[in-house]
Order: C-alpha cells, then structure tokens, then sequence
C-alpha cells in the first residue's frame, strides 16, 4: 500500500510542469483558442523531444516504453497548464489503438512517426447519435481483405482538421470494424466545430474514403475496449490537473482580495468552499490514479472496469464542482475574458463531457453492482 | 503507487486473519461493529448482567492480550504490540471486516497514548497495566454545556487545596461514563491565564464522591452519553497529567498512531453491500418502492464515494507510512467520512418508501429490522462530535490551505 509517486514519476511531474510553465503559458493557451490550427508545430516538436508523445510506445518501436500510470503523471500537468493540441488524439486514439489492436507491421509503420510527432493521429468514435456504446456505431465499412471502404459521418472527433490518419470505428457486415484512414484523400471531408472549451472537435463526412483494417473485422468492439478505457481515465488525468491549477487560483485569490478591510479567504463562506474544493481534488486524483492503477498493472478486468467507471464517474462531477467554486469565489473579474480562471472552467465541461459524463458512467456502475 | 499489500503486509495480514478467525468468541461473529448506544461492544459486556456477555468479553480481551494486541499501537515496554503504522492499519482493517470489537475503548485510544507521552513513571506504572488487562475502562470529560467546538473557553473548575484538587461544574457528552471507572478531563485550574493556559488535565475514579453521572438519552432513544457534575470532588494533585495549567497541549498531543478511519470506509462498503443483496433478494422485494429508478444512480453515487473514502484512508496510512504527519488531510477524512455516512442513511431509507419510517427492529414489516432508518437518526451526531464539520473546514482551511483566520 502506497499512495506516493515513484523517484521516476516525480522526475517527469517535476520536468514536465517546468516545461509547461515556460513553454506553455497563459497567453499560449488563448492564442490557439484563436489558431486555426489549434496548437503550435514548434511545441509540439518541443513535447516529442522530451519523449512525450513515445511515453507509451515501446523502445522498440521509438517510444520510451513507460507505462499508463506514468501517462497519467505527466497528463495531470498538462490539464494544469491547459496545452492545446492534439496530444491525447494521437497519443491515446491512435498510438494506444495501434498497440492494442494493431498488427506487427502497423506498429512498425505508424509507431515511430507517432513517438516522433511526425504523425498526428485521432480516434473517430462517435457519430451524430452522441453515444459511447456499440449500437452507436452506425458508419457503414465495406471489408474486402485487408482494405475498407467507409461511408458515414463520425462527430466530435478531436483535431481531425490537423491529423495525418484517424482511426475510425464501423459498422461492417461481421459486426464493429476499426480501420486506419489517411485524411489527405478526396473521400474524407472534416469540419471544426465551434466548442465551449474552443478546442478543436470536428465533423468528418466520409464519402467512399479508404483504408486498411485494424484488427480483425467484426472485433473492433472488443478492441476498443481497452483503448476507451485508457483514453476515459487520460481524461480523468487531466481533469485532475485542471481543477487542481483551478483550485490553487482560487485560493490564492481569497488570500489577495480585500472587501469589508480583511482578505475574503478569512470569511469561512469562501474557507468553506476551498475545504470542499481540495476535497473534491484529491479526492478525483486518488480514485484516478488507483483506475489508472488498476489498467497498468492488468488487474482482473471487472475490477479494471469498474474503477474506471467509478473513476469517470467521480472526477467528472467532482471537477465541475471545483470550478463552480472556483468562479463564485472569484466574483465578477472571474467572468471575464482576460482572467485566467474562465480558461479552466470552460475545458472541464469538455472533458466531463468525453468518454461519457457522470450520469453516463453512474449507471455502468449500478449495473455491475447488479442493481 | 500500490494498491495492493507488500508480502510482508499480507503475510502480517493473513496472521491477523487467522487470530481473528479462531480466537473470535461467537458472540461477536458476524456482527458489524460496536452500536450507538455501546451495546454488543466489549466496553458494555463487560458490565453486563449476562454472564455470557461477561465472558465473551473477557475471553476476547484475553485473547488479544496473549498477542498484545489490546493496543497495537503502543510501544511494546508498556505492553503496546508496537506495530507500524502500517500494521496498525491493516490490523485495524481486519478487525472492521470481521465485525471484531476493539478492547480497551478510550484506555487505550486516548488516555494511554498520552499517559506515555506525559505521565510520570508512578502514573504509567498505576494506570497502564490496569487498561490492558481490561479492569479498567475510561471515559474523556472535556466538552461542557458552555463549551462545545470552543473547547478550550471551558468552566469546570478545579481549585488546588494541598496535596488535592477540589473541582466543581459541569461537563457532558461524556460518552460511555455509564459503563466506565475512571475519567480523565479537562479543568480550569487558572481563570486569570489566557483560555488555553489555565487548563489541566486530570484524571480521576468516577465513584469519587461528589461526583454524579446522569445519562441524556439521545433522538435514537439509546444512551450513549451522560451529563457528569462535580460538586466538591477532592481528586489527589499526583493524578495530574504534566504540568498544571498546561493542560490543553496535554490534551491535543498528536498522537503517533494511526487515523485513517479505514474502519468507516470498511462498514459503510459492507452495509451497501448487504443492502443491495437484500434489495434484489425476493424477500426485499416487497418492500421495494415501485419508481426504484430514483434510488439507483444514489445507490451507485454512494460506492463511489465510498471508494474515494478508502483512498482518503489509504492516502493517510501511506503518508504516515513514508515518515510524514498528515496535515489537513486527517481532517478531510472526518468531514467527509461523516457526512458520507448521512447521505448513505438517506438513501438507504429512500429505498424503502414508506417502509423506510418503521422503527421496530422485530416487526415482520420492518425491512432489514429497520437498521437504515436507525441509522438516519444514528448518524446525525456524526457530523457534530469529534470536531464539527465546520470546524473540520475551518482546520482543512486555514492549517491546509493558509487561508486567514477570521
């Protein structure tokens, strides 16, 4: 039993938020609201040579082979700085995919453009239906060997605008498919959405766009299991950060504004609800990580499942409370544009949103509590 | 980051197991822990007028004794097991699932670890063996009628008179007197010091004439505390805990053992579990509400806060574990370990619709011998004693955060 992180994880915790702190400051993070593109190429190239976007991927493959828990370390610090991009796209929906699901010489092809930040990747999961189960895969896949043909519209699918190849769950006539497809074809057609946290989620119509199987055809459920989860608990992670970097900026607030001659985080109104918000934070770290925990060191998958649904469950609402405080404390400087504080409070609601909010991940959990 | 034991823990684990299994009495199998009112506890069988009572007591402090496991935290020259902090913990953790009563009530939580700390070798040397051998049981008199989460403004007065303290006043809550011999308490032996420099801590045999103790029956209708008043009750000068007018920081002495709660977390887990069996057994089916739907995603709400209950636990054992003294976080846990406690009851009675307001434990109408509604009323004080919720806020606030006192 033992809660801490290790000599390595801090390391990277303690790299990564020096990083971040010089790299990826305020004014980055309000300029890619901005951007078209929605992250900056040079940071980008900045994170993949501090192994970041490898983390996962093995040495063999140009990665640095650490693992999930380790991820989820270093995702904390960038939901605390907010960096904007394709990170968790192309780590998590298609580097994680591809480790999952993809044959020995997908690795070999994509890993390493992916570890290098050569390629940029995203997961197109959800379609206009909004829904995380199966019978919300509705784009339809034609299969013949190993090359398929998809004919579809997928939806809030993050960074699509920017990404080299997405991976995209479809329906075939064997059941759920996932394939690779290049976005640079004349059959795949993507749209940003204009989006509370002015992150950059697309529409992508598919219209005979092709390309290669990833897994076996009619297995893509049971593959995406696995990459769902890592990807649910990566937000998890970031949430964590976020409303821990809410919190800090909210209590050192109270310390600073005066009203009535005395600094408002003396009246126990606003005490109150900063014991409440650093309760609501640790409390989402802790059942995070022991989801993240869990997935790392493969524990039985009904346990794995269930801390993953708890885990989403927990941060999802628990973060949302962390930044209602965060803006009642700060009173009206906290609505406007040019405080920090609104930048948090925005992005919670998408990642509360991704993977299925509370309500969504609450009912798996009564189910495998068999009520 | 671990979740799981070291073979060394689950070694020390599956040992602790194993004493619990056989050495048990029956009494105490299957049972979930000590009641509101102390009943099915050691403290209370050990004066009851059931002499199986009496000796499933006895044998179940004989047993832990034998390991010195009566109070696994104190250091083993004063008889303590001296077990880790870490230890401590999963003896703890074993002991809840079993339903185990602990031995030694207050003895051993409270005045023990402080006699070691403060006491003079005379006041270890009377006292200690006493609590661990189950002769004596204790109860703590420190809140007053004018003195609740202001502990520190208290009144009680003890005024020295040669080689004795006379003391005269009031406290209450003083939970569990009715089944104790002695108490230990907090007096003002200085008006004129600032409030929290004229205080001592002394401690005294509760037959001591002058002194009464009156039981307050609860909302529950169970008694689990007293009033006591002094009236010119003589207590010998050589029963003060260090020095006189210190007091207080006898009394807030941080104690090095460990306080993770994790025997909440345990019970609150089973009880849900025992609930939801019930709930889709055939025989709580008809007690069900018809619109379940209102009670399910509550019902999934409160696991999951239970599991981040355990971590808090599990947070505070592996800070002490490295070395550190929790700071806010202890706090955190009370807080939130209380009020989880509230919501659950709340939920637990909602279950049962109109079924949910029987209070008869042996009615054929009464669903699970009405333990919910018992323990919506049962729980309410949890968020008031031992520090307030308030108060927990405030520490967590203003130690946790640095945030200004008011």
């Amino acid at each position: 039993m033992d809660l801490g992180l290790s000599e390595q994880q801090e390391l990277l915790k303690n790299a990564a938020r020096e990083f971040l702190e010089n790299e990826c400051p305020e004014q980055h993070v309000r300029d890619m609201e901005e951007d078209e593109k929605g992250y900056s190429p040079e940071l980008w190239g900045q994170m993949a040579e501090q192994g970041w976007q490898g983390l996962l991927i093995p040495e063999e493959h140009g990665g640095v082979g650490f693992d999930f828990l380790d991820m989820c370390v270093l995702l904390e610090e960038f939901g605390r700085a907010l960096v904007p991009g394709p990170f968790m796209s192309s780590v998590l929906g298609g580097g994680v995919s591809i480790m999952e699901a993809g044959s020995d010489a997908q690795k070999s092809e994509f890993l390493p453009g992916i570890a290098s930040g050569d390629l940029i990747f995203s997961l197109a999961l959800t379609e206009p239906s909004a829904r995380f189960d199966e019978s919300g895969i509705e784009c339809e896949a034609t299969v013949s060997g190993n090359d398929v043909t998809l004919n579809g519209t997928k939806l809030f699918v993050s960074d699509a605008h920017v990404a080299d190849y997405l991976v995209v769950a479809a329906r075939s006539s064997a059941g759920v498919c996932l394939s690779i497809i290049a976005t640079d074809q004349d059959g795949v057609n993507v749209t940003p959405l204009q989006t509370i946290a002015r992150d950059k989620q697309c529409e992508v119509v598919l219209n005979n766009a092709s390309g290669q199987l990833l897994g076996a055809d009619g297995a893509g459920w049971d593959l995406l299991k696995p990459i769902i989860q890592k990807y649910t608990v990566a937000e998890c992670a970031y949430l964590v950060g976020l409303s821990q970097m809410d919190f800090e900026i909210a209590v050192d607030y109270a310390k600073e504004r005066v009203q009535f001659g005395r600094p408002i985080g003396s009246f126990q109104a606003i005490q109150h609800k900063c014991a409440d918000m650093v309760t609501d934070v640790d409390g989402s770290r802790f059942i995070m990580y022991k989801a993240a925990w869990s997935i790392a060191t493969d524990q039985p998958d009904d346990e794995t499942t269930m801390a993953v649904n708890m885990a989403k469950a927990w941060c999802s609402e628990a973060t949302r409370r962390v930044v209602a405080h965060g803006q009642q404390i700060h009173g009206g400087i906290g609505f406007t544009k040019d405080y920090k504080v609104q930048l948090y409070f925005r992005r919670q609601k998408r990642a509360e949103l991704a993977f299925g909010d509370a309500d969504y991940h609450r009912e798996l959990v009564a189910q495998q509590l068999g009520l | 980051m671990d979740w799981s034991d070291t073979t060394v823990q689950s070694t020390f684990r599956d040992d602790v197991r194993d004493f619990i299994m056989t050495r048990l009495p029956d009494r105490y199998q299957g049972d979930s822990g000590e009641g509101e009112d102390f009943s099915g506890g050691w403290q209370a069988d050990r004066k009851s007028e059931d002499a199986k009572a009496r000796g499933a007591a006895e044998n179940w402090a004989g047993a832990l004794s034998e390991k010195g496991w009566v109070a696994p935290a104190w250091p083993k020259e004063y008889g303590g097991a001296g077990l880790t902090v870490m230890e401590q913990f999963i003896f703890n953790q074993e002991m809840a699932e079993s339903g185990a009563p602990s031995v030694g009530g207050m003895g051993v939580s409270m005045l023990g670890p402080t006699l070691i700390v403060h006491g003079s070798e005379e006041q270890k040397a009377e006292h200690l063996p006493r609590i661990l051998n189950g002769e004596v049981a204790w109860a703590q008199g420190y809140s007053e009628p004018g003195a609740g989460s202001d502990l520190a403004s208290l009144q009680t007065r003890a005024v020295r008179d040669g080689d004795e303290y006379v003391i005269n006043g009031q406290k209450i809550w003083t939970s569990g007197a009715h089944f104790a011999d002695w108490l230990f308490t907090l007096v003002r032996t200085n008006p004129d010091a600032p409030k929290h420099r004229g205080i001592s801590f002394l401690m005294l045999d509760i037959t001591s004439p002058g002194l009464t103790v009156r039981p307050i029956i609860d909302m529950g209708w169970n008694h689990p505390f007293n009033e006591t008043f002094f009236e010119d009750v003589k207590v010998p000068v050589t029963n003060c805990i260090g020095e006189e007018d210190r007091g207080w920081y006898v009394g807030m002495t941080l104690l090095d053992f460990e306080r993770s709660g994790i025997s909440d977390a345990i019970s609150y887990r089973r009880g849900q579990k025992e609930l939801r069996e019930f709930l889709v057994s055939g025989a709580g089916k008809q007690f069900t509400r018809q619109d379940f739907s209102v009670v399910r995603k509550e019902l999934a709400d409160r696991a999951v806060e239970t599991e981040v209950l355990f971590n808090f636990a599990f947070r505070i054992v592996s800070i002490q574990d490295s070395g550190m003294v929790p700071n806010y976080e202890a706090s955190v846990n009370k807080m939130y370990s209380s009020e989880l406690h509230q919501r659950m009851a709340r939920t637990s009675t909602k279950a049962w619709g109109l079924y949910g307001n029987l209070w008869a434990e042996d009615s054929a109408y009464s669903p699970m011998n009405a333990a919910h509604v018992r323990d919506y009323v049962g729980s309410v004080p949890h968020t008031i004693f031992s520090g307030s919720s308030e108060i927990q806020r405030n520490v967590i606030a203003t130690r946790g955060l640095g945030l200004p006192r008011g």
